[in-house]
């Protein structure tokens, strides 16, 4: 199967390096396994590894990629239901408020209204005025709130009803959310999931395209990821409601209204895994959120060229999947990133940054990083076509990179 | 005139080891039967009445018995112990950073503490030493804190904004100024939320009363019936500026409009109790109520402000004079018979050699170790049981 084949030479690839002493003999292990198992394995992936006495990163992740395009070969789940990535959130806020009476949801018309982009529609009339909660425009004042009530353990789920506003309670999320679990010496958790929708959209201007990843990146205490698909953003707002920790997921405006099959059963994503959406060789493409759809329409014009990129959305933003993007490093030796950020103090910065300080020896290149430009989001539609990276940019920068 | 009355030795004080043995007979009761006796009811009128905003205040008579009475000058002394303790420890570098002292207010945490049980939570901002002492908190933790040693409340790690103690409703210790009163609020929306039949008391100065996010929050504990009580501790200075520099309005009590208030001597802890026992019977009916506590601190702002620039020396010694909070309950005690003068003085010495004694062992307990700086930066576990639709499990580890 050209999925197995695929994953297999990845795989390969990794246990050829030398400079791997420990790692080798745990890939060794895990490779006999795929040999044994075929291809049900793939998909599969195993935490637990007998007699290993260094626990790390053990996940394939392969098997979500594998479940992403192939979903026809996976024989593990049946067929599933389609629905739009704001589905999907509210298919998985649904699930764990079901599961778990201590979750509420509070934001500027998430109740009666359902949501300005209608990912908590339904659920106050189900719920009631308690647990999905409309407040008043005090952002800072229902997110102090918010972990005031975390505190005693509630887990509420404060949405933004554009990340932007979210500035505004900064203070809160900066100070209160992320140290006090440290600053009370561990006697409070702040089990909060912050969310909302960021980005640039078609036109909304300057104020309402925001990105915030890179304020809140250096902000100690938090955990942040990103959605870009109805599978993943189902997965990540189970698991981002289930943490402990204060967890932001930064979804994007205009990814609403994708549509993809998402299995019937329960499913829990990795706050910390990235995606490998397409394996290659030729060089390690790294995005997420919206970018992920453009680096996408961008490889087909490259695999026509011929070059083969290895694409991951990395989902996780802080902290970063190292594990996963040094293993594609290593293979490719040739590192693009792009991101929708602004280019100065951007997510794309830290990765790069992260990058160069771990696995500055498998590079055969600098890293290239594309971004947003440093501009406030303009109004006009071709001046804001030009402020986010486009596909003929990625080409265009890929083909340096192979060049040199 | 309490010098006169004279009690004989009895075994049940020795502990106290405070008594003159003399031939005379025993005329008044000794102190430790009073300290126990919660029986005798002692009706005591406040100084000053309590003013109300858009509800009735309560009356001026407030019960007390011997016990609470005693009780609140031994909590108030070792508090004003502790906190004189601190500037000493200051001054010789142990405590470093900012260190906010109480002393002064501590008729604000007595009388609350009075009036509520550990299941309601209050949540203070930086000036936190004496609260968390009156939620249960120990002399040896607080003073490991402030020197930011591992046996401290928060290990060391908070320093002295960031007392907590969640076992007793105790939510800190903040150092944004008005950042814990919409946490406050959210205390109270868990309370209304798990229908606990408790009370949040969300602290605040004079100087936070002028910051948008009070109202923002109050708006909403209005809105939503929420059992907040958002207490005004009025020490007629925020840092440097007077009130009225700072406030149009500095009637905080009125501040809240729609919202309840009550203006309370704050240096009188049976009125503090008072105020409190009547909060909390209206948030848990009609929602939020502002408690304006007219109190003074006599040190300044911080360690570092000498709180002689901006106000006189002649301002501060009248306050003590006139409404010291230990004083007044000193002289109820004396008056009522509690107890002799040289009796409080003695408990005044046992006190000061407690506070010594905690801050030997403190200084004995030893600085956090070198890993605890990248210890509760978050939940250990990391991140969260992850499975895919097949249910295998997939639990990830980080380096």
């Amino acid at each position: 199967m050209a999925v197995v084949l695929q994953g297999f030479g990845a795989l390969s690839g990794l246990s050829s390096s030398d400079s791997l002493n420990s790692k080798t003999l745990q890939l060794g292990s895990f490779k006999s396994r795929l040999e044994r198992n075929g291809s049900v394995l793939f998909v599969r992936s195993e935490g637990r590894f007998s007699g290993s006495s260094n626990p790390r990163k053990l996940i394939t992740t392969n098997a979500v990629a594998a479940k992403a395009d192939t979903s026809t070969s996976s024989t593990a789940s049946k067929p599933g239901h389609e629905l739009l990535l704001f589905e999907a959130l509210r298919e998985g806020l649904e699930e764990e408020m079901d599961r778990d009476p201590r979750v509420c949801v509070m934001g500027e018309d998430v109740g009666h209204y359902g949501g300005s982009y209608k990912v908590t529609k339904g659920l106050a009339p189900k719920y009631g005025d308690l647990r999905v909660l409309d407040t008043p425009i005090a952002e800072n004042s229902f997110t102090g709130m918010a972990i005031g009530a975390a505190m005693t353990g509630l887990r509420p789920i404060i949405e933004g009803m554009n990340m932007g506003f979210l500035l505004l309670a900064f203070n809160q999320i900066s100070n209160n959310c992320g140290m006090l679990h440290y600053t009370s010496g561990g006697q409070f958790t702040i089990p909060v999931v912050i969310r909302g929708p960021g980005g640039v959209g078609r036109q909304l201007g300057a104020e309402h395209s925001q990105r915030l990843e890179s304020y809140f990146q250096s902000v100690p205490g938090l955990q942040m990821v990103a959605c870009s698909t109805p599978y993943n953003a189902k997965g990540l707002m189970k698991a981002a409601i289930r943490s402990e920790n204060p967890v932001i997921l930064y979804e994007h405006v205009l990814l609403y209204n994708l549509k993809e099959r998402i299995p019937d059963e329960e499913y829990v994503l990795s706050l910390e895994e990235a995606e490998m959406v397409r394996p290659g060789e030729h060089v390690t493409i790294l995005t997420y959120s919206r970018m992920r759809y453009h680096v996408m329409q961008a490889a087909k014009t490259l695999v026509n060229k011929g070059y083969d990129p290895e694409i991951i959305d990395i989902r996780s933003l802080k902290p970063f999947d190292l594990y996963t993007i040094g293993n594609s490093v290593k293979k490719t030796h040739r590192v693009l990133i792009v991101e929708e950020c602004m280019r100065t103090g951007g997510i794309g910065a830290s990765l790069r940054a992260a990058i160069i300080e771990n696995f500055w020896d498998y590079l055969d290149a600098p890293i290239m990083c594309l971004s947003s430009q440093d501009v406030p989001t303009p109004y006009a539609g071709t001046l804001e076509e030009w402020t986010v990276v486009q596909p003929a940019q990625i080409v265009t920068a890929v083909e340096q990179l192979c060049s040199s | 005139m309490a010098m006169n009355r004279i009690v004989s030795s009895s075994s049940s004080i020795s502990n106290l080891h405070l008594l003159r043995s003399l031939s005379q007979p025993l005329l008044r009761r000794p102190f430790s039967s009073h300290a126990d006796d919660d029986k005798t009811i002692l009706t005591v009128e406040t100084s000053v009445p309590f003013t109300g905003h858009r509800c009735e205040p309560p009356s001026r008579s407030i019960e007390t018995t011997p016990k609470e009475l005693l009780s609140f000058f031994k909590d108030m002394a070792l508090m004003r112990r502790m906190e004189i303790a601190a500037d000493s420890l200051y001054k010789a570098k142990l405590i470093r950073g900012f260190c906010h002292l109480y002393d002064g207010q501590e008729a604000v945490s007595v009388g609350m503490e009075a009036a509520i049980t550990k299941k309601d939570c209050i949540i203070t901002a930086y000036r936190d030493h004496c609260i968390y002492l009156g939620r249960g908190g120990t002399l040896v933790e607080a003073f490991a804190e402030l020197m930011g040693r591992k046996g401290g409340c928060s290990k060391g790690k908070g320093g002295s904004m960031h007392f907590y103690k969640k076992d007793s409703g105790f939510y800190g210790g903040h150092g944004i100024v008005g950042a814990q009163i919409p946490l406050g609020v959210g205390l109270a929306f868990a309370q209304k939320y798990s229908k606990d039949n408790t009370v949040t008391f969300a602290l605040y100065g004079d100087g936070a009363a002028n910051q948008g996010q009070l109202f923002e929050a109050l708006n909403i504990a209005a809105l939503w019936d929420l059992p907040a009580i958002l207490v005004c501790e009025n020490n007629h200075y925020g840092m440097g500026t007077a009130e009225w520099r700072a406030a149009k309005s500095p009637a905080y009590y009125k501040r809240g409009d729609y919202v309840p208030g009550l203006k309370v001597d704050g240096m009188d802890a049976l009125a503090v109790k008072q105020a409190c026992k009547f909060a909390k019977e209206h948030a848990l009916k009609n929602g939020p109520i502002i408690l304006e506590m007219d109190t003074y601190r006599y040190h300044g702002h911080s360690m570092s402000d000498p709180g002689s620039t901006y106000r006189t020396r002649d301002e501060i010694t009248g306050v003590r004079q006139e409404r010291d909070p230990l004083e007044r309950i000193r002289k109820l005690v004396l008056s009522h018979d509690l107890a002799t003068a040289a009796e409080l003085k003695d408990i005044e010495k046992i006190f000061r050699k407690q506070v010594d004694d905690a801050i030997a062992e403190a200084k004995e307990s030893p600085m956090p170790d070198p890993p605890e700086l990248f210890t509760n930066v978050y939940v250990k576990g990391f991140g969260v049981e992850a499975y895919g639709p097949d249910r295998k499990e997939v639990r990830s580890i980080l380096p």
